[in-house]
């Protein structure tokens, strides 16, 4: 039956991360804007409230919570309602953890899974996106060639967020036209991490280009063995991830425009209540709303282990658009004052930007 | 818990109204179009049977409802307007009629002929600004008769309901110097002296269903006509009664018109989607946007908006079925889906070029007939001003 409220163990997690973003993040994330660094507090303590760990079935250690993706729509909102480097970077590891729990052999759920269920943020991170314009991650140019037993990887990526610190990585490669992921820990011969990237947004968030430069990997490496993964499914969960991110980023932009024109008086009046600012804000409220029902009905899909690909990329692209629109128009709201440092939708207009860049970027 | 299924009750309900609209509507949907005063009478007569059965009020509205809507308006909107039922006025006597009154008034939507109920609002000299209403209501002590006196225009099924023995809700004022205080909901029956029809309106769009102007002239009614309290209540004008009786109707209604834009909307989705079929050409999902065509992304870009507009409509009729108020949320759904609609059944005839533009298909029908809904019950600038006034908890003083 049809219905739209969360239930109350959702409702409470993101009462719990909304705490969350009050008590930490918001109080350093234009600072961590700044400087590129996140506090490893935050980090600390947000790994203490077990996100991942939820999701990771007991004999691995995890807390065998129900693993959902639509719960992880909402944690995702809220998280990047509090800022989108931090959210990423807080979820950076189910990059890795949520194939290997849906996809990986028992072997490697035996593996690595318990890594993701310790005291410590277990650093851990996926790389897709390859630096050229028309990435592809149907076709990608990485390759994996069978050799030996094992697989040869080669080819460059980019935007792989944690990747210097990293012990595991989740490599997608394409062997032989379908793209199949391959974990790789850190000194992996071959495997080469470059400088850290610098970004229009998400700068506090340290991402990475890497080369695989014939680096050897044996073939119980291959994420799901034989069998291989479902890459869509991955991809899907992803779109999802980064939808439900933008939807975050919208909200904060939105509230904080919503806010600022209220305060704000021009002609003896607050800006809000002319119907020019007025019918911006009432617009930007109905996209962010309107993306966060498309993505609700997208992860409910996914499950329900149904493909969802027509679903997630509808509003993935739906959320591109709503991202960079809303924020602009957060940006426009405060005219001279949003394009001052000093006011954070500069920052969200910067971060609104990126989704249709960030692919396989989060996932949930 | 969040869930976007249907229960299987919901789901034969929308099938019933599919194969209707297939079968039934879309063969006279041009015809009507084409003869545009002329009255469906096999299509009346065959909806009334359902109707009587089903209670006889489009009301009780919940989301298998509205998507039943959705595919009624998905075989022809004009026609769905016809379906004899009470209409928005029935809406307005649920919203704020007593329990003698819904009994009273909507008993005869479920027995004897075919009858309509419409709601009048709109006058020559005033649409969306609904508090500067000049037709008057006055009560005569002496027979305890309301004496109504005015002038409405585009009643959406107006002519049909005075013609058989339906009822308009007509709204009027007891005191002009109380602006919206003084609005009140009268319901006037078919056949009272002093209520007649001057005029059906020829239209863009949904041409089978009447749009009419209703002359009150010394229109007498008795007391017990009246929806709600006679009481004039000067408080701050955007809370008094009369006026949130009537957007109360509205918040039950918006998301219904949203559903009926949503229906055309679909009806030109599926088109372009069957033409391209036909031709073999693939919509690929998925694929990223450098290697889409710029038909599969204009066909994308059309299904993602009409899906932010369904998913928004699907969430007012919702809360509307929990008993949450939804003033926001309906007026997000219907200002979303009005301009949506409107852009998704223009793009489409630009799409399809010569098919879209000739009247030898329906294509161009849709987007006549799709407009409508960005318009009445309110326009997309008066939702747009209903959310923005709610996202910023401002008076329609603060936000003119």
């Amino acid at each position: 039956m049809i219905s739209f409220s969360p239930s109350e163990e959702q409702q409470m997690i993101v009462n719990m991360v909304k705490e969350f973003n009050n008590d930490h993040v918001r109080k350093v994330y234009r600072e961590c804007d700044e400087s590129g660094e996140i506090p490893a507090n935050i980090i600390d303590t947000a790994w203490e409230l077990g996100f991942i760990a939820s999701s990771i079935p007991e004999e691995f250690q995890g807390f065998g919570g129900e693993r959902s993706a639509l719960t992880g729509t909402l944690i995702a909102e809220e998280l990047a309602w509090g800022d989108l480097s931090m959210a990423m970077h807080i979820l950076c590891p189910a990059l890795v953890a949520m194939p290997v729990v849906e996809m990986g052999t028992d072997e490697q759920k035996k593996q690595y899974l318990p890594s993701f269920c310790g005291d410590k943020f277990k650093v851990a991170t996926s790389a897709l996106i390859e630096p050229r314009f028309d990435f592809d991650p149907a076709e990608l140019q990485t390759t994996a060639k069978r050799a030996n037993g094992g697989y040869i990887l080669s080819g460059e990526k980019c935007y792989v967020p944690l990747a210097a610190d990293a012990d595991l990585l989740l490599v997608y490669a394409n062997e032989g036209g379908n793209t199949q992921g391959f974990l790789i820990e850190k000194g992996t011969p071959g495997l080469e991490i470059a400088e850290r990237e610098k970004n229009m947004g998400i700068k506090a968030l340290a991402t990475y280009e890497l080369s695989l430069k014939d680096c050897k990997v044996p073939k119980e490496n291959r994420l799901g063995g034989d069998a291989g993964c479902d890459f869509n499914r991955i991809y899907n969960l992803s779109r999802v991830a980064l939808s439900a991110m933008a939807v975050g980023v919208g909200r904060a932009a939105f509230e904080y425009a919503r806010d600022y024109a209220k305060e704000r008086h021009a002609f003896g009046e607050p800006i809000a209540s002319r119907q020019a600012i007025a019918f911006m804000l009432a617009e930007m409220a109905i996209d962010i709303d309107a993306t966060r029902l498309m993505t609700w009905e997208a992860a409910w899909k996914l499950d329900r282990n149904e493909d969802a690909t027509k679903e997630a990329s509808l509003a993935k692209m739906y959320a591109d658009d709503m991202a960079i629109n809303v924020t602009n128009n957060a940006v426009q709201v405060l005219g001279g004052h949003g394009y001052i440092r000093e006011h954070p939708v500069e920052l969200w207009f910067r971060n609104g930007r990126g989704f249709a860049t960030f692919d396989g970027m989060a996932i949930v | 818990m969040i869930d976007f299924e249907l229960t299987p009750e919901e789901q034969a309900m929308i099938d019933a109204a599919h194969k209707e609209a297939l079968e039934v509507v879309r063969p006279i949907s041009r015809y009507y179009d084409e003869h545009e005063h002329e009255s469906p009478k096999d299509f009346i007569e065959q909806q009334w049977q359902q109707q009587a059965q089903g209670g006889g009020s489009i009301l009780g509205l919940g989301v298998g409802a509205s998507l039943r809507i959705l595919e009624n308006c998905w075989g022809d909107a004009g026609l769905m307007l016809v379906a004899p039922s009470s209409g928005l006025g029935g809406a307005a006597i649920l919203a704020s009629g007593t329990q003698e009154q819904q009994a009273n008034f909507l008993k005869r939507f479920g027995e004897g002929e075919p009858k309509w109920g419409a709601m009048a609002m709109t006058e020559p000299g005033a649409g969306s600004d609904t508090a500067a209403i000049q037709t008057t209501a006055v009560l005569d002590t002496e027979t305890n008769e309301w004496v109504l006196n005015g002038e409405k225009i585009f009643i959406t099924g107006g002519q049909r309901s005075m013609e058989s023995d339906g009822l308009v809700v007509v709204w009027a004022t007891v005191d002009r110097t109380a602006g919206r205080a003084g609005m009140k909901p009268f319901v006037v029956e078919a056949g009272t002296p002093g209520a007649t029809i001057d005029k059906v309106e020829n239209k863009l769009g949904i041409r089978a269903s009447d749009t009419a102007t209703l002359i009150l002239d010394n229109c007498r009614i008795p007391y017990e006509n009246i929806l709600g309290s006679p009481e004039v209540r000067r408080v701050d004008s955007s809370q008094t009664a009369g006026f949130k009786r009537a957007m109360a109707t509205f918040d039950m209604t918006r998301p219904i018109i949203a559903a009926m834009a949503l229906g055309v909307g679909r009806a030109s989705l599926d088109f372009v989607r069957e033409t391209l079929e036909k031709e073999g050409i693939p919509i690929r999902y998925g694929l990223p946007s450098h290697k889409l065509t710029a038909i599969e992304r204009d066909v994308m870009e059309m299904e993602a908006a009409y899906k932010a507009a369904l998913t928004l409509m699907l969430r007012a009729t919702w809360m509307m079925s929990q008993f949450q108020p939804n003033s926001l949320e309906a007026s997000m759904a219907k200002a979303k889906a009005g301009i949506v609609v409107a852009w998704i059944t223009q793009k489409a005839v630009e799409m399809m070029g010569p098919l879209g533009y000739s009247r030898k298909y329906l294509l161009e029908k849709w987007m006549r007939d799709g407009k409508i809904n960005d318009i009445f019950e309110g326009t997309g600038q008066i939702n747009m001003l209903i959310v923005a006034r709610r996202i910023l908890d401002y008076t329609r003083e603060e936000l003119k």
